[in-house]
């Protein structure tokens, strides 16, 4: 499944071997290594890599809208162990019609924010996410500014009744 | 207006009504900001009081988000440096050069001596420059009011030497893709080494000031615990990290910018309060001035750009003189240049903590996306930590503490 240059990293070579089914492939460029993950096995993945491989940061998270292409969205999770002086970044593919992932909150209490941003600007809801509310833009906002499709100018938006 | 006619505004007002608790004790929601000085800029937090200890704490940020990263899809590559510097307004160029990195990691380029090392310079002058900032405000804070005199009076030093460098005080700009912006101006040794001569006696005079005035100690030692782990779980990064005792520094453990050829210590106590957050600063401040006495001392000569005529503009006098720099500087300035088709992420240790921009490319003149992870979102999401459970007045000490900037927060 996993490339061959892959093979050879401790870290994915651990997670295939931990189970297989749950990577959708992998890429290994500039130093930077990405392993697709199958949406359902997310919170499962996460959790072995905080537990068992040391991967106790989550550095950031967010996505990638890739219009009109299908699967349209792309959610990134980069993860990072101190102890290994190691970074990884995973990947979920989401449908443009309902992206739906679980939420990773009950690994990292950090995550928390990164979901509720991407909620809010993307429009990917995170199932099992304890506040998914809009962080950034205002609560009666109509639609997902960073994807797109959404234009950069001439939305209509009164903040009159704020 | 959200769906069912509520607006944000009467939610607050509704539940500002004191709820009644058994016993006739009485528990009240405040609304602290958006406007208040210790917030630092325009964060709302939601406090639920029981007398003077916080029961909970809610923040509402995103009053400053103005979009960054949606803009940064429609500039130039080279243009989306400017967008960076308004995000943290205190360590813009830490925020330049965790921008630079990942887009010189797709395009392989490879950036001459002379340039990073005036990169590691600027970086620590402003890490001293948001230190500064940072000691004047939190200590004005905690009621100790002269200290913001002392801090200014070095930050207008900082900001004169960032002004002879680049032409602009805050918005500088100086890093660009390829190298730095300008050619050093003359007589900047002079300038900045007096600076770095004279800087660690003035850290010894803000902690001769500090250290000894008994309501700062008090205000500060063991104040606002929080467990390395739970840091570690909820994100942050920076010196609130290494005031819990760990000594992870990105300089150190994934040095960019030939950061491995500058001898520096992190500074590192296991206390994780207030105080020891104050410590690794002014520690940092110490540092940060060694390694510009090294930049200085070692500066290699040679050019200050990449020699890579599809990405930096030409000097002024090839363009006059040969016709296919003319033709670049032409392409550049019209179209810019390409990236090819990728993605990357270098972290940077910016004063505040880790930054890094997860940078894809579809291999044409403008960004595709642009993901920011900035410190002061990261380190924010233990603000609940801080708050919970401590007298309003320790939590303002805490909140200070984080050293966030809402600009970065909120983009």
């Amino acid at each position: 499944m996993l490339p061959d240059n892959l093979k050879d990293l401790i870290v994915p070579a651990a997670l295939e071997a931990w189970d297989a089914e749950a990577l959708a492939g992998g890429s290994h460029e500039f130093g930077e290594t990405t392993l697709w993950v199958r949406p359902e096995k997310i919170v499962a993945v996460c959790r072995h890599l905080k537990e068992q491989l040391q991967f106790v940061r989550l550095s950031g998270l967010s996505c990638i809208d890739r219009f009109p292409m299908e699967p349209r969205f792309e959610v990134f999770y980069l993860l990072h162990s101190i102890e290994r002086n190691e970074r990884l970044r995973l990947k979920v593919a989401l449908p443009g019609e309902s992206p739906v992932v679980d939420s990773v909150v009950c690994v990292w209490a950090g995550a928390d924010w990164y979901e509720r941003e991407t909620f809010d600007l993307f429009g990917v809801h995170f199932t099992g996410h304890p506040n998914l509310k809009r962080l950034m833009m205002p609560e009666g906002w109509d639609g997902h500014p960073l994807r797109k499709d959404f234009p950069i100018h001439g939305h209509k938006y009164s903040y009159q009744n704020e | 207006m959200s769906e069912n006619g509520e607006t944000a505004f009467t939610s607050v007002l509704e539940k500002t009504q004191e709820e009644k608790l058994p016993g006739g004790l009485r528990r009240m929601t405040l609304n602290m900001g958006p406007q208040h000085p210790s917030t630092h800029g325009v964060l709302r937090i939601l406090l639920e009081l029981d007398g003077e200890i916080i029961q909970k704490a809610e923040p509402d940020i995103g009053f400053l988000h103005t979009g960054i990263e949606k803009q940064a899809e429609v500039l130039g590559w080279q243009q989306v440096v400017t967008l960076t510097d308004r995000m943290d307004y205190l360590s813009n160029l830490a925020n330049n050069l965790a921008y630079v990195l990942p887009v010189e990691k797709l395009l392989g380029l490879e950036i001459p001596p002379k340039a990073q090392w005036l990169r590691v310079m600027l970086n620590e002058l402003s890490r001293i420059n948001s230190h500064v900032v940072w000691l004047g405000t939190h200590c004005l804070d905690l009621g100790a009011m002269s200290m913001f005199f002392y801090c200014f009076r070095e930050r207008e030093d900082i900001l004169r030497i960032l002004e002879m460098f680049s032409g602009q005080r805050l918005m500088t700009s100086y890093i660009r893709v390829g190298g730095v912006a300008l050619e050093p101006p003359r007589g900047w040794e002079a300038v900045l080494g007096k600076f770095v001569r004279e800087f660690p006696a003035k850290v010894d005079e803000y902690e001769n000031l500090l250290n000894t005035n008994p309501i700062f100690m008090q205000r500060t030692k063991g104040v606002g615990h929080v467990s390395l782990e739970k840091l570690l779980d909820l994100g942050v990064s920076g010196p609130m990290i290494r005031a819990a005792g760990l000594p992870w520094d990105i300089r150190k453990s994934e040095p960019y910018s030939s950061y491995e050829k500058f001898d520096f210590d992190i500074p590192c106590y296991p206390e994780s309060d207030v105080y020891a957050r104050y410590r690794v600063r002014m520690e940092e401040m110490r540092q940060s001035a060694r390694i510009i006495e090294q930049c200085m001392a070692g500066m290699p000569e040679g050019d200050w750009k990449a020699d890579a005529s599809k990405v930096v503009l030409p000097d002024r006098e090839k363009m006059k003189t040969q016709m296919e720099a003319l033709i670049y500087h032409f392409k550049i300035v019209t179209e810019g240049f390409r990236v090819p088709a990728g993605e990357a992420y270098v972290p940077v240790e910016s004063p505040r903590g880790e930054i890094g921009f997860h940078v894809v490319s579809d291999g044409t003149s403008k960004p595709y996306r642009v993901f920011m992870r900035t410190p002061s979102f990261g380190n924010l999401q233990c603000l609940s930590e801080l708050f919970v459970g401590r007298l309003i007045s320790d939590s303002i000490a805490g909140l200070g503490s984080m050293d966030f900037v809402l600009g970065d927060v909120d983009r």
